[in-house]
């Protein structure tokens, strides 16, 4: 709309269009919001829509609409109730509860150690870290069956130790899962967190040791506050994809405990059923958003109402 | 009452009873080093004896070892060499949680993520104080540093000035023996600045406690304390009462940072006449033997000016160069002898001179000091 030219009041036109900025910024935005339309709230919109569907002799969704693959879900079936899908997602919620809860006990030292290192060896440090996450999930997978199969030396000490029967493997097991999930996701607990140690300002420790905190009780109201907003970052970046988590359970689990990531696979994979699997992943996403919103919760409540950016 | 142990403290600008002294406060420091990785060295053997419940000021150019001092004595860093006692006990290797003292940070160092009422009730709660006396002790600090209203904001929602006064009454509130206050009111406006100088010495004299106060301001240190110390690259230069450092600076480094301008080296003494480039003075007292060149002081505010020189007084002729105004005082610049010469009247209405008048410059042989270069 190029009216300006033949206005007499070129200025009062130009206030009823869009200003030269808020037009390059519409351009400039453009692709992200295609991007994010084509790429994530369609799926998610078709997604919703098959959950809401009934299965077909193949697998595939049809009309009518129902609330069977939900039913299904919550373990109703032909031979009526069995309890065993209700297992699979109390045990993904476990496991991720417990491999997010190890992730930071390893993850917390370690950031605060590097954080701490020489300026030169920092770096290095780093890419120590983060490095092995460069190679496929899945190979990573079969380096640890490796290490942990019978007759490999970590096999060996466990059995010398009795925590393994002779001639068993540390491999397939829930053991084995959660330290290949530990493994797996260590680098994204350990960056937000070196972040946050990085720029930990210890004046804030000194005045709390200076008023009367023991040195316990200057991490607790000091160090920790300070390093709030990286742990819930990392407790983001590791919970949401582990309670997804499908290639390590299966792998190092032997397939034996499904996870709810293994049974919205199945369902897709094997041609099973769509409706249920697209239920499975909904909620899912249900849990994930309930997840976000219990830790904006709790890192405002800690953080003494500021806001924690997620 | 190591206040009025000496007749010449009986000259403190501000006098103030001091009713209760803890003896818990007294702190000695012995032959203190501290050097930081490389060579700088921040304390080069400090030793200091600071009586119980006195206020004791550091005073010194930035970077001379102000916050470092401070800092061992909250226990925050270790000497390389030295001991440090507090109420005759030993403290050099206790960790600062176990000592009495609080600081106030030059920094302020307050803690983001608490309100302006918890961080000011925290060392309260280290210290397992109970809550309701808490509040009460909160609430009455509040009103000391007047920011009553603004308890429940985060310390990130205020002014600087207003961040300063709740890290004083942060310290403050746990009422130590020892109170470490590093700059603590040169983010104030002037008001609030002399009214809180006045309040905080009352706090310290009606609380017993020993303050070790650090600032760059001398007048601020001349009202407030009772002894000065005076420090130079790590080294005590001179220590005493403000009007010794004031009148009596022990060398030149201490004169110009007392604020006083009018220092020419020395370029021969006899008997009692001294000569430097504005001419040849006479002095009260011949030099003490043993003793030869220096720098020579005169007190701007000595000076006298007139048409006239006055009787058994040293006479100069001098230029006025540059007159500033400043109320209650009028300040000179003068040349005398092609030197530049500050005096300083006192307004009493007397006729003003004018740039340009040539005038008489009076000295009295007593006000012609000698000191170290
Ligand atoms: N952590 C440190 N590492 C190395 N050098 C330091 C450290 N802290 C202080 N210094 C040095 O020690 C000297 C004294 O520092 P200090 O902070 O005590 O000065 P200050 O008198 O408080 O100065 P200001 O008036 O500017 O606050 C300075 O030269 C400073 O550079
Ligand atoms: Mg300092």
């Amino acid at each position: 709309m190029n009216h300006t030219s033949e206005s007499p009041y070129p200025l009062a036109r130009h206030s009823h269009s869009m200003s030269p900025d808020t037009r390059h910024l519409l351009w400039s935005v453009a692709p992200g919001v295609a991007w994010i339309v084509i790429f994530l709230v369609l799926p998610s919109l078709y997604l919703i829509g098959v959950a809401f569907m009934t299965n077909g002799p193949y697998g595939q969704p049809q009309m009518p609409l129902s609330l069977d693959a939900f039913r299904q879900l919550a373990g109703f079936g032909f031979l009526g109730w069995s309890p065993g899908n209700l297992y699979t997602l109390l045990r993904s919620l476990w496991q991720t509860l417990v491999a997010t809860g190890l992730v930071i006990l390893v993850a917390y030292p370690l950031a605060y150690y590097i954080s701490t290192c020489r300026d030169k060896l920092r770096p290095i440090m780093l890419l120590a870290v983060v490095v092995p996450s460069w190679t496929n999930q899945v190979i990573r997978a079969f380096g640890w069956m490796n290490l942990l199969s019978p007759g490999t030396p970590l096999a060996d000490a466990a059995q010398a130790l009795g925590l393994i029967g002779p001639n068993m493997g540390l491999y397939p097991s829930n053991f084995a899962v959660t330290l290949g999930l530990i493994y797996n996701f260590l680098p994204f607990m350990v960056l937000p967190l070196y972040a946050a140690f990085e720029k930990l300002d210890m004046a804030l420790v000194e005045a709390a040791r200076d008023l009367y905190a023991s040195p316990v009780r200057a991490f607790w109201h000091a160090v920790f506050p300070q390093t709030l907003s990286g742990l819930l970052a990392g407790t983001v970046l590791v919970s949401i994809p582990a309670f997804g988590m499908y290639v390590i359970p299966e792998l190092l689990g032997g397939g034996k405990a499904m996870m709810l990531g293994n049974l919205v696979a199945n369902q897709f994979s094997g041609g099973s059923n769509w409706p249920l699997g697209a239920a499975g992943a909904l909620i899912m996403l249900v849990a994930t958003f309930g997840g976000l919103y219990a830790m904006r919760k709790v890192g405002k409540r800690l953080g003494g109402g500021e806001e924690v950016v997620i | 009452m190591t206040a009025s142990a000496t007749p010449t403290d009986a000259a403190q600008p501000t006098e103030i009873d001091n009713a209760s002294v803890r003896d818990a406060s007294a702190i000695t420091l012995r032959n203190l080093h501290k050097r930081f990785s490389g060579d700088a060295i921040a304390l080069d053997g400090v030793d200091l004896e600071i009586r119980a419940g006195e206020f004791f000021t550091l005073l010194g150019p930035s970077g001379c070892g102000k916050t470092t001092l401070l800092r061992l004595l909250a226990g925050l860093e270790a000497p390389n060499e030295g001991s440090l006692t507090i109420g005759g006990k030993d403290v050099t290797e206790t960790p600062p949680h176990l000592r009495s003292v609080n600081t106030v940070f030059q920094s302020y160092a307050l803690f983001p993520h608490l309100s302006v009422h918890d961080n000011i009730a925290f060392g309260l709660r280290m210290k397992g104080i109970p809550a309701a006396e808490r509040e009460r002790r909160v609430q009455e600090i509040a009103d000391f540093i007047k920011l009553g209203s603004l308890l429940e904001r985060r310390v990130n929602q205020l002014s600087g000035g207003q961040r300063q006064r709740i890290a004083l009454a942060r310290a403050l509130v746990c009422e130590p023996d020892v109170l470490l206050l590093d700059e603590p009111l040169s983010a104030l406006d002037a008001g609030l600045r002399t009214q809180l100088q006045v309040e905080l010495q009352r706090t310290q004299k009606r609380l017993g406690m020993t303050f070790v106060f650090v600032t760059h301001d001398q007048d601020e240190a001349m009202v407030m304390s009772d002894r000065i110390a005076v420090l130079d690259s790590g080294i005590i230069q001179q220590v005493g009462p403000p009007h010794e450092v004031y009148e009596r600076p022990i060398n030149a480094f201490v004169a110009r940072f007392m604020g006083h301008v009018n220092l020419f080296d020395i370029q021969g003494i006899h008997d009692v006449t001294v000569t430097t480039a504005l001419g040849e003075l006479a002095m009260e007292a011949p030099l003490q033997p043993g003793k030869h060149g220096g720098v020579m002081l005169i007190r701007q505010e000595v000076i006298e000016l007139g048409p006239t020189v006055s009787e058994g007084y040293n006479g100069l002729d001098g230029v006025v160069k540059e007159r500033h105004y400043r109320g209650s005082r009028i300040e000179y610049r003068l040349e005398v002898n092609g030197q530049p010469l500050m005096a300083t009247a006192s307004n009493l209405g007397q006729r003003l001179y004018a740039v340009g008048d040539r005038i008489k410059v009076s000295i009295h042989p007593e006000d012609v000091v000698r000191i170290e270069a």
